[in-house]
């Protein structure tokens, strides 16, 4: 079976590029990292790929809200090529900062079909300042993305991660079940301790943590504990994170 | 032209105005509430459904309002304050509308049009006119920004706020003119004076006669120039120059020295390149090679905190882009030195009190965020750093700021300009920002101080420019040669350069600006941020200027490298400099030092003795110097990357390492270990002891994380005062040579190094009396260290019931310039001795059993000694322990003295039982004790020298001194 290609999107401030890559590739993809503009000037490129992932960063450095700008841009351009990408059997993730962009592109949560809608938002954090640290989640609904995952540990970075939608949205996000994953202690004031919501046909996700940081044991922040106690009870040291599950099951969903 | 105005509110309840209400709040209890508008003020004209599709595109429908050319109106509030940048200061998201406007509706914008932002402060309460003043000025940096306010009533009236348009105006135009140096040696001085030229009496007569030669006088560019490139900071003539008996300098004989002989003594020897480049280069494994840099920005953050210090990190970061053909940034790092947060005692930088310093809080909340922004927009991870408070920091507080880069063996290679090769200016525009750094930090903080000297930083703009060089061009092997513009702006950065070559010619009108009407020296000498030299062939320029291009990254040939053996900048077809290599770099004389002993003997402290110290241990770990600074660590991205090993919070408990490990690349399993050692409170006693310590805690911080000793680099950054007084340069010269005696012992090299010599600030206090507060001597080593395998790296925190504590190495009572001396409100006169030789033979046994795996945990004992040493690794298990002072190897009789020595050497380790046997055979030949165990409950017990018990704290209690301190910050 051929392996998978995944797009990796960068410029203008995306900086999580590299170790998404890595993490798509160590799941048994092909990743390809391309320019914003590079997809731009040759926008057929999109059709080598089953996997869109907009990795995390800090596209224009947040001006005018988080995602907006690196957003516009992708509407004002690639708008087309992307709907005709997300109608095929294919899978779109974005983390962090691009689950940011996603918002603000009108590709999360699109309920009632509404393509290019924003109707929901990441906000600033309740301290209104940027936050590093690693909680646990819950996963909610079944995206293939995080299929057989119940609970996991991630890393959070962050100023602008506060879910927000109107009471009448929100409503149909629960009743629709898009929201994908929360966390059990709410860091930031997200609505719901919401960490991550998809479109309705659940292939489009978008979350807040980073996978990528945790798809290695020592990115744990207690393997020195655990590796501790691994040699006291005579056990063989773990290589990888719980995050690399995630990537896995993108890849495997075209196996 | 019209003047067009967008508002934007939100239409939820909304964080940034909360956060802003009670920091209001603290100001003026009156404040009731608070709504936050963004203003963009488009300079253009615009069609009503061009503006209504900006305004679109700038409003999240979700949960904003927006008005196009009229008012936000909210029901109730009584004042509204605007505050936006002055004229030149960039504005980063003014520049970003911009482009999203070009892009939006395919428009341009011509010089005179653009965008600009300010914000609007919505304000309820029963305030008058006083109050809102007085809330003004604690909202904006004068130097930086400006700030208007109107009555409710008023901003009725007038439909709002008056549209400022805050664009540079200036008419100083082109022109050049020549300094008549034929005067008198006063009038030299006045014209070194007046232009900020820091240039004394013997350099203006050297440049005095070498245009006498020339038979000419020297136009202002050059002067200038010369002005840039002999300064303190580019040219270091105090590290340089003979003093006393040592003709070759501090640098050459002391710090220099130690490297080459210690590679020469090595069997291997992991140098790549030093004190040569950018950045100090090390081997990492056989594939790639790390680099570090250590620089500070302590001017620049006295006068503008958030501004001066993302300007250092952005600024440090460009020393590893620029390192060898362009290392890949891969960690950041930082130590801030403040005053007091809480002092209140206001200084002025003139006599009429109408220059006030920023307040304390001002300065460390500023220069936080500075490295926040600048380190998180750029993606670039910062676990590891310090804060170290001291009052003598008032005047002039120190900014350290860090990089670490990385780059494929395969990738580098010899940074040579040919002859031929374009000069190339890539990255952001040349403004007014910045004018004098390099020579201004070359003097002493006065009203003098040019506010030109304060620059803003544009992270995104450096990042596009980054990754467009290290993930791109380099590998392309599009140029020959890269480097940074830093101080003296392209001044230096070509002149230096075109060493390589021996020669260029600058076209200086070629130079992209940020607005028309800049005199040619100033454009030569900017310090205007983010922007690169490279020497690029001709033949490939084509193709690097099309990368350039499609990475939105502003590339500009300025003119060309040859061999002319001359400096020459014409501008307009017309020579306005033309100055030869030799000179500019090496002409400047050499200024023989003398110093004069100073040993100063302070008053021993009595303190009374006491049977029970739980308080004592409480009070000391709830020192600024001590407690918890999590909320620095946790707002600084550590995460990025995925490369972060050993965090900056280490355990369940999240206490404060003093060393993080990252492991770069993902299929190595080698790692890179960073830390520190700084004593500035040792200074006034023993600069040679300060120094020595200082190497001993840099050192020893690896080597308790599990780094080989054979494997750690050293870094060097002295900050000074007044180094013009020879009793400060000979606390100076002992300092270097202590640097030399230890690193030679330790076999660890100096890979880079930076110093910064006159950190004192001359004003006045309250009371309008001049005032000189200088800095305490401050030697900061940095150290790096390579390890090989990941999995053998220790963390701090104890971890498992059961285990056994050991102190490695000796403990005195040597709490000369402690920090419970200085809890005690004085200094002391015996502080640690460094024994090398012992300390290595402990060092490198400790690296064999971490090799074996046999250290549960372990933590370098530092500043506040064993006792908060204890209570760190115990908080961070989250695990009681229980140990005694009985027997404790070394010399002590007190009880308060044996538990917050400082002594240098030691390490605070826990083991399993297990290991016991193994661990102390390998230990045999060092001094070492074992003085307790880890215990289930939460009690951190601590019996005394006479074996009874003198500490009996909950960890509840010590997690809450530990944490409070910064809790609200």
């Amino acid at each position: 079976m051929k392996k998978p290609k995944v797009l990796i999107l960068s410029g203008y401030g995306l900086n999580c590029e590299d170790e998404t890559k890595y993490a798509f590739e160590l799941a048994g993809g092909q990743g390809q990292i391309i320019h914003i503009n590079d997809l731009i000037k040759n926008k057929r490129l999109l059709n080598n790929f089953q996997i869109m992932a907009i990795p995390g960063g800090f596209a224009y450095g947040d001006d005018t809200g988080s995602g907006n700008a690196y957003g516009l841009k992708l509407r004002n351009h690639l708008w087309e090529n992307i709907l005709k990408f997300v109608e095929k059997d294919h899978l779109v993730i974005g983390i962090c900062n691009g689950f940011q962009i996603l918002v603000n592109l009108g590709l999360l949560p699109v309920l009632d079909k509404k393509y290019g809608e924003r109707q929901v938002a990441l906000l600033p954090n309740d301290s209104n300042r940027y936050t590093t640290g690693w909680f646990d989640l819950k996963i909610i609904n079944d995206t293939p993305w995080l299929s057989g995952i119940t609970e996991i540990s991630l890393p959070i970075a962050h100023g602008e991660g506060k879910f927000f939608a109107s009471k009448q949205i929100l409503k149909q996000i629960n009743k629709k079940n898009l929201v994908a994953i929360k966390y059990i202690n709410n860091p930031t004031g997200t609505l719901e301790n919401i960490a991550g919501i998809t479109d309705e046909s659940k292939r489009i996700f978008g979350l807040m943590p980073h996978p990528e940081r945790a798809m290695f044991f020592t990115q744990l922040p207690d393997w020195p504990y655990l590796k501790e106690k691994y040699l006291r009870d005579g056990k063989k040291l773990p290589k990888f994170g719980p995050g690399l599950q995630i990537f896995k099951n993108g890849v495997n969903y075209f196996k | 032209m019209k003047i067009n105005c967008i508002e934007i509110i939100s239409k939820i309840s909304d964080t940034r105005a909360k956060v802003k209400k009670n920091q209001l709040h603290q100001v003026n209890k009156n404040v009731e509430e608070v709504f936050l508008v963004d203003v963009y003020t488009i300079k253009k004209d615009l069609s009503q459904n061009q503006l209504k599709e900006i305004a679109s595109s700038l409003t999240n429908p979700v949960y904003q309002d927006l008005k196009i050319n009229q008012p936000i109106l909210v029901n109730k509030f009584s004042w509204c304050i605007e505050t936006g940048f002055l004229p030149g200061v960039t504005d980063n998201v003014g520049s970003t509308v911009k482009e999203i406007i070009k892009d939006q509706l395919k428009i341009k914008f011509t010089k005179d049009e653009g965008v600009f932002t300010s914000q609007l402060l919505l304000i309820d309460g029963k305030l008058d006119e006083k109050d809102i003043i007085r809330i003004s000025q604690g909202l904006i940096n004068p130097l930086i920004q400006r700030v208007h306010f109107k009555t409710q009533k008023q901003y009725l009236k007038d439909k709002g706020m008056d549209r400022i348009i805050p664009q540079v105006k200036l008419s100083s135009a082109d022109q050049v003119n020549t300094v008549n140096l034929n005067v008198s040696d006063e009038q030299l001085m006045a014209i070194s004076s007046r232009g900020t030229l820091a240039l004394d009496l013997t350099y203006m007569k050297t440049i005095k006669n070498y245009f006498k030669k020339l038979g000419r006088n020297p136009t202002d560019i050059e002067l200038e120039s010369i002005a840039q490139t002999w300064s303190e900071h580019c040219h270091h003539t105090i590290f340089a120059d003979p003093i006393d008996e040592i003709k070759d300098g501090l640098f050459k004989h002391y710090i220099k020295r130690a490297t080459v002989e210690i590679r020469k003594k090595k069997s291997q020897d992991f140098c790549f390149s030093v004190f040569t480049d950018n950045s100090g280069g090390i081997k990492f494994d056989k594939d790639y090679i790390i680099s570090h840099k250590v620089e500070t920005h302590n001017s620049p953050s006295a006068l503008d905190p958030f501004g001066g210090a993302i300007t250092g990190i952005v600024g440090v970061n460009r020393d590893a882009i620029g390192f060898d053909m362009g290392a890949k940034p891969i960690v950041n790092y930082y130590g801030f030195c403040f005053a007091d947060p809480n002092l209140k005692s206001p200084l002025f930088r003139d006599q009429e009190k109408k220059l006030p310093l920023l307040s304390q809080r001002r300065i460390l909340d500023g220069v936080v965020a500075g490295v926040n922004s600048g380190g998180n927009c750029s993606g670039i991870p910062t676990p590891q750093g310090f804060v170290y408070f001291d009052n003598h920091y008032q005047g002039k507080p120190l900014v350290f700021v860090g990089t670490v880069g990385l780059i494929p063996t395969k990738s580098s290679s010899v940074k040579k300009a040919r002859s031929g090769d374009y000069i190339v200016m890539v990255g952001g525009r040349v403004g007014q920002d910045g004018i004098h750094g390099a020579t201004f930090s070359s003097e002493a903080l006065s009203s003098g101080s040019p506010a030109g000297a304060v620059q803003i930083g544009d992270p995104i703009t450096q990042k596009k420019l980054s990754d467009a060089i290290v993930k791109e061009a380099r590998d392309q092997k599009l140029y020959n040669s890269i480097t940074d513009n830093g101080a003296g702006g392209i001044s230096c950065s070509v002149a230096e350069m075109a060493k390589e070559s021996n020669g260029c010619l600058v076209n200086l009108e070629k130079v992209p600006l940020k607005y028309p009407g800049l005199e040619p020296w100033k454009i030569w000498i900017s310090e205007s941020q983010e922007r690169m030299t490279l020497a690029v062939p001709k033949n490939k320029w084509k193709k690097f200027s099309e990368l350039m291009k499609s990475r939105d990254v502003e590339a500009t040939i300025i003119g060309e490298f040859n061999n002319s053996g001359r400096c020459v900048v014409s501008f307009h077809k017309k020579n306005i400099m033309d100055i030869d290599m030799k000179f500019l770099h090496d002409g400047l004389p050499v200024r023989p030092m003398k110093t004069t002993p100073v040993k100063s003997t302070f008053k021993e402290p009595v303190i009374s003795q006491q049977k029970n110290l739980d308080e004592v241990l409480l009070a000391m770990i709830g020192r600024l110097n001590i407690s918890s600074f999590e909320f620095i660590s946790k707002q600084y991205d550590h995460e990025v990357q995925g490369n972060s090993v050993i965090k900056p919070l280490q355990g369940k408990g999240r206490v404060n390492g003093e060393t993080s490990v990252v492991k770069p690349v993902f299929d190595s399993s080698h790692a890179v270990a960073i830390s520190q050692g700084l004593y500035p409170s040792y200074s006034e006693i023993d600069c040679y002891q300060m120094a020595g310590a200082s190497v001993d805690t840099a050192v020893r911080n690896l080597v308790a994380t599990g780094v080989d000793i054979d494997k750690i680099f050293l870094l060097d950054n002295f900050c000074w005062c007044s180094s013009n007084d020879p009793q400060r340069l000979y606390q100076l010269k002992k300092a270097a040579q202590a640097c030399y005696d230890f690193a030679k012992i330790y076999e660890t090299p100096f890979i880079s190094g930076k110093d910064s010599m006159f950190n004192d600030f001359k004003g006045y206090d309250e009371k309008g009396n001049s005032i000189k507060i200088s800095v305490p001597p401050t030697l900061l080593i940095s150290s790096i260290g390579i390890i090989s395998d990941v999995l053998k790296t220790i963390s701090i925190d104890v971890k498992f019931p059961g285990d056994l504590i050991y102190v490695l190495g000796e403990t005195k009572e040597e709490l000369g310039g402690s920090e419970y001396f200085a809890m005690n409100n004085s200094v002391g006169n015996i502080i640690p001795k460094v024994d090398a030789q012992k300390n290595k033979k402990l060092y490198q046994n400790f690296y064999k059993a971490s090799q074996k795996q046999l250290i549960s945990s372990a933590i370098s004992i530092t500043r506040g000694g064993l006792g908060v040493a204890l209570a760190k690794t115990s908080l961070a298990g989250k695990l009681g322990m229980e140990v005694s002072l009985n027997k404790l190897p070394g010399k002590v009789i007190r009880n308060d003295f044996t538990l917050f020595s400082e002594s240098q050497g030691r390490i605070l380790i826990t083991i399993n039982p297990k290991n016991k046997k193994m661990f102390e055979k390998i230990m045999k030949e060092n001094i070492i004790k074992e003085i307790g165990q880890v215990t289930e409950n939460q009690q951190l017990i601590i019996k005394g020298l006479d074996n009874k018990v003198i500490v009996d704290l909950n960890l509840e209690k010590i997690e809450k001194a530990y944490k409070s301190v910064f809790k609200n910050y």
